[in-house]
């Protein structure tokens, strides 16, 4: 296949102790550590893994977001991706739209694979992938540990509660990377500085054309619930004694 | 009017007790009718659990040889079909779920409410983000379908004394030959279901090897319960991937969940903050997950484990 398309999420980095603001309108963002969405760098390397087979020609990395997102994109750059293209808007999109969005630059690139995060790890919503397969009428592989591609089509390992699926999927679709799929490659220095040469496209969301979709809106954020105090055993004849006191022994 | 249709999951013979638990979400909105859609390619054991289900007025079943799997592209079009006549579409955060639902969502041209952990009306609910470091509170659009997941450690199973009527129902959807099923793998266990079991004893990096997780399953198997274990210990090949707990693992909530040799990484934690008791053995008195554990014991797990299971 020619391109592969992949989606970079610009997100709070996940070692970072997410706190909610103390007027509850959000969570604290400012001033902590951005990074690439763990699930896109995966779905990052496999694309550049694919290509470095022989099997597509070009990776084309995409990010919806303000323009700090360039940041995530020069490191997919860094890391092997051919170009970057940014749809910039300062609105917090839904799902929904951003698979419309991801449609519409598949319409213009014409990829053979597109390859996503199973999720983002700020809103943790595990949507947009399964949403662009849906509107675009293609193929899903979500969840994926392995993906073998055959021609014109693919074979994908599914992570799924049981344990591991298999499917088969005609190309083009869209395939979702679980953790294990792959372990994503380091930058090095050297990459960072050819990245700045590589295209980076700004394409303002104003310009697509996108139909926005009914919203879900988020009201009020708050802390979890946090558990009470536990107790500090000894040894082992003391917990045994615990669990005991509880009904658990 | 409040009109809800859960996607029952199951393996073809038996249904998964994630559907039980959506329908107790469900039954948290005032007023609701519920009913249960099966798809399967032969629906009759399945609907027939579903119709016991505390509080579901109906189950329907859509039979086609191409229901006899779970496959996203294949079910989707037909819930869609299904749902017409519905306010709201409702199905467990499962990877079943999460596969399926939002593919239901996009075609009906809606976001989805993913991970519902408790209602506040019938447009209104909470759920996690941040791996559960904060919880939103969602309003969906009134004059739209809604399409949500539900978070099942967040509910108990409905009860089994109801009886509701069984219908079969054929509906106009393309079925896409684009995906098809090949198989599944599914490790061979004699111990508890992980997502449904009372007691857990899971298993982190700690455990250093594959071999040595026989520790952990003997102390599972002297007190009847299933085996988890962290990312890290999947990730080294010590256990099954669908072992893992956590963020991107399975989301749990039994009574006892026993952690052993696992530091408390906030992506372990959202899986288990449901939990009844948990008990920490770590030989780290600083690891993080004291500060969730009801009960810890600072020590040497291979010196600790054989005593536990010794003398429970
Ligand atoms: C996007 C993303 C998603 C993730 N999702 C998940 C998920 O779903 N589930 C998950 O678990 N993790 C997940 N992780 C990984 C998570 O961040 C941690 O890396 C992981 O949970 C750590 O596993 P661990 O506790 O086994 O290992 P470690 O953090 O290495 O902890 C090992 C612990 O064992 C203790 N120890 C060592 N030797 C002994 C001994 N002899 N006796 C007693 N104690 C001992 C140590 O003190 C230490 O606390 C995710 C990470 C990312 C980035
Ligand atoms: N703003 C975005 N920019 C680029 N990719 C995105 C964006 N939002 C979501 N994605 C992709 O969709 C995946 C799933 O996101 P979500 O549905 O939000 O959990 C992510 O892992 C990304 O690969």
């Amino acid at each position: 296949m020619e391109k592969i398309l992949v989606g970079l999420k610009r997100v709070v980095d996940y070692n970072v102790r997410v706190r909610v603001k103390s007027d509850g309108s959000g969570v604290e963002t400012a001033g902590v550590k951005m990074s690439i969405n763990p699930f896109d760098e995966i779905a990052l390397e496999e694309a550049l893994q694919i290509k470095e087979r022989g099997d597509a020609s070009e990776v084309i990395v995409l990010s919806i977001g303000t323009s700090e997102s360039q940041q995530q994109l020069r490191t997919g750059l860094a890391m092997g991706a051919d170009r970057a293209i940014l749809v910039t808007t300062d609105d917090e999109l839904d799902p929904l739209t951003r698979a419309r969005i991801f449609l519409e630059v598949i319409n213009r690139e014409q990829p053979g694979l597109v390859v996503l995060g199973k999720q983002a790890i700020d809103e943790d919503n595990s949507q947009t992938g399964q949403m662009l397969a849906a509107i675009w009428g293609r193929p899903q592989a979500t969840f994926a540990s392995e993906v073998k591609l055959d021609g014109d089509t693919a074979t994908v390992t599914r992570e799924v509660d049981a344990g591991l699926e298999t499917i088969e999927i005609d190309l083009p679709a869209v395939v979702t990377a679980d953790l294990r799929l792959n372990e994503p490659r380091y930058v090095k220095l050297p990459d960072i500085m050819k990245a700045k040469k590589k295209p980076l496209e700004e394409l303002p969301l104003s310009d697509l054309a996108i139909e926005g979709a009914p919203a879900i809106s988020s009201t009020a954020y708050e802390p979890p619930a946090v558990r009470e105090k536990g107790i500090m055993v000894e040894d082992v004849p003391a917990l045994i004694g615990a669990l005991k006191d509880k009904g658990l022994a | 009017m409040t009109k809800i249709l859960i996607i029952a999951e199951h393996d073809g013979s038996s249904m998964n007790p994630s559907t039980a638990k959506c329908v107790t979400c469900a039954s948290g909105i005032d007023g609701a009718t519920i009913d249960v859609l099966v798809l399967a390619a032969d629906a009759g054991a399945v609907a027939a659990e579903a119709a016991k289900l505390n509080g579901v007025s109906r189950v329907v079943t859509i039979e086609r040889d191409e229901n006899a799997q779970p496959v996203a592209a294949i079910l989707a079009p037909q819930i869609v079909a299904a749902a017409a006549d519905y306010t709201h579409v409702f199905g467990p955060s499962t990877t079943f779920g999460k596969d399926v639902m939002p593919r239901v969502a996009a075609l009906l041209g809606v976001n989805q409410v993913s991970d519902i952990m408790a209602v506040n009306g019938s447009h209104t609910f909470h759920r996690p983000i941040y791996a559960g470091s904060a919880v939103v509170t969602v309003q969906a659009p009134a004059g739209a379908k809604l399409v949500a997941t539900v978070r099942t450690a967040s509910y108990q199973s409905a009860a089994n004394d109801g009886s509701a009527a069984i219908e079969a129902l054929t509906v106009d959807a393309e079925i896409p030959t684009h995906t098809r099923f090949v198989g599944v793998e599914v490790s061979e266990s004699d111990r508890p279901d992980l997502q449904t079991a009372a007691k857990v004893v899971s298993g982190g990096r700690a455990l250093a090897s594959e071999e040595n997780f026989d520790l952990v399953y003997a102390l599972a198997d002297k007190i009847g319960a299933a085996v988890g274990a962290t990312r890290a210990a999947v990730d080294a090949g010590y256990i099954a991937s669908e072992t893992q707990v956590g963020q991107t693992g399975k989301i749990i909530a039994p009574e006892l969940y026993i952690a052993v040799g696992i530091s408390g990484a906030i992506q372990h934690l959202t899986g288990i903050k449901d939990a009844g008791t948990i008990v920490a053995i770590n030989k780290d008195e600083e690891a993080p997950i004291f500060e969730v554990a009801d009960i810890g014991l600072v020590g040497d797990l291979f010196t600790v484990l054989p005593e536990l299971t010794e003398n429970l």
